[in-house]
């Protein structure tokens, strides 16, 4: 456990070389959100085959370094109305506020964008409120 | 050539959510969990994408195009506006919910089960739905706070206009 936070930088260190990677050779900003909702509402017709592709990496590399530890348990909730009403909040919202954790939070902080540190606030904020009303006055997750 | 380091771009970033434990819900929630048993891994993450980052902007700033040759992004919007602040605080509610954002979300699709892919569905569907829901909140912001345009743009005498509103 106390070893967790050596990972998370490491980790870290990486996410933010693949987010210069894309934007140093390709011109683009990594946003997560941005690159998935601009394929679901159409809004990124043009570039439909570099985000398949940052897509396609995003998904097939992290199972080939699953087997390197004994186990990965995502902790994933069972619960179907959470997953649905999670899902539907993270979709919406990334889209209204126009980014997410990597697009406002990685991206946007590290060049003191005011957008990127108040939408990482809020979103913060917003998360911190669902655990202390969802888990600890209702217990429900 | 794009499509490679695209391919690259996202196989690094799925690789360094891996590794930073950012796939496990619990370690996510237990960020956002204040009051509970909190856990500090996501700051050490942030802190260490946020850093590379910072140089990285230094270069990118001063760069015409990408290396690839296309335009470099920007320029940014700067105004902090409802829709930022409003969809924010709803995407860190379900955030919170299910200890998911997008990123992981694409990232641990492969070893999720059927909760990660009905995750990525609902949040298709909520992406989907967000033009919407932005078009009715600016038609709430019409209605409320929207000073009554001047008709043709011509300059009217306080005169005209009163008798037309009358």
């Amino acid at each position: 456990m106390h070893q967790d936070w050596i990972w998370g930088l490491v980790g870290g260190l990486m996410i933010g070389a693949g987010a210069g990677l894309f934007l140093l050779v390709n011109g683009r900003i990594m946003g997560a959100s941005g690159i998935i909702g601009g394929l679901v509402d159409g809004s990124g017709r043009e570039t439909v085959s570099e985000r398949v592709a940052f897509l396609g990496g995003l998904i097939a590399v992290p199972p080939l370094l699953v087997p390197l530890y004994t186990t990965v348990d995502t902790h994933m909730t069972s619960s179907v109305w959470v997953i649905v009403a999670a899902g539907l909040m993270v979709g919406l919202g990334t889209r209204i506020a126009n980014g997410c954790t990597s697009g406002h939070g990685v991206c946007g902080i590290s060049r003191f964008s005011l957008r990127g540190i108040v939408a990482t606030a809020f979103y913060l904020l917003g998360g911190a409120l669902v655990l202390v009303i969802f888990r600890h006055f209702l217990g429900v997750i | 050539m794009r499509n490679f380091f695209a391919f690259l771009s996202g196989g690094l970033f799925g690789a360094g959510l891996l590794v930073a434990g950012m796939v496990d819900t619990k370690k996510v929630q237990g960020w956002l969990d204040v009051f509970g048993d909190w856990d500090p891994t996501l700051a050490f993450v942030m802190g260490g994408a946020v850093s590379v980052m910072f140089f990285v902007w230094i270069f990118a700033k001063r760069r015409e195009t990408s290396m690839l040759g296309s335009p470099m992004p920007g320029p940014f919007p700067r105004l902090v506006d409802r829709n930022l602040v409003l969809g924010s605080l709803l995407f860190g509610a379900g955030w919170g919910l299910a200890g998911l954002c997008p990123g992981p979300a694409m990232g641990s699709l492969s070893f999720n089960g059927w909760e990660g892919w009905l995750f990525l569905i609902a949040m298709g569907v909520g992406m989907a739905l967000a033009p919407r829901a932005k078009a009715w909140l600016s038609v709430l912001d019409r209605s409320t706070l929207e000073v009554p345009p001047c008709e043709n743009g011509t300059k009217e005498t306080p005169a005209t206009s009163a008798t037309r509103g009358a």
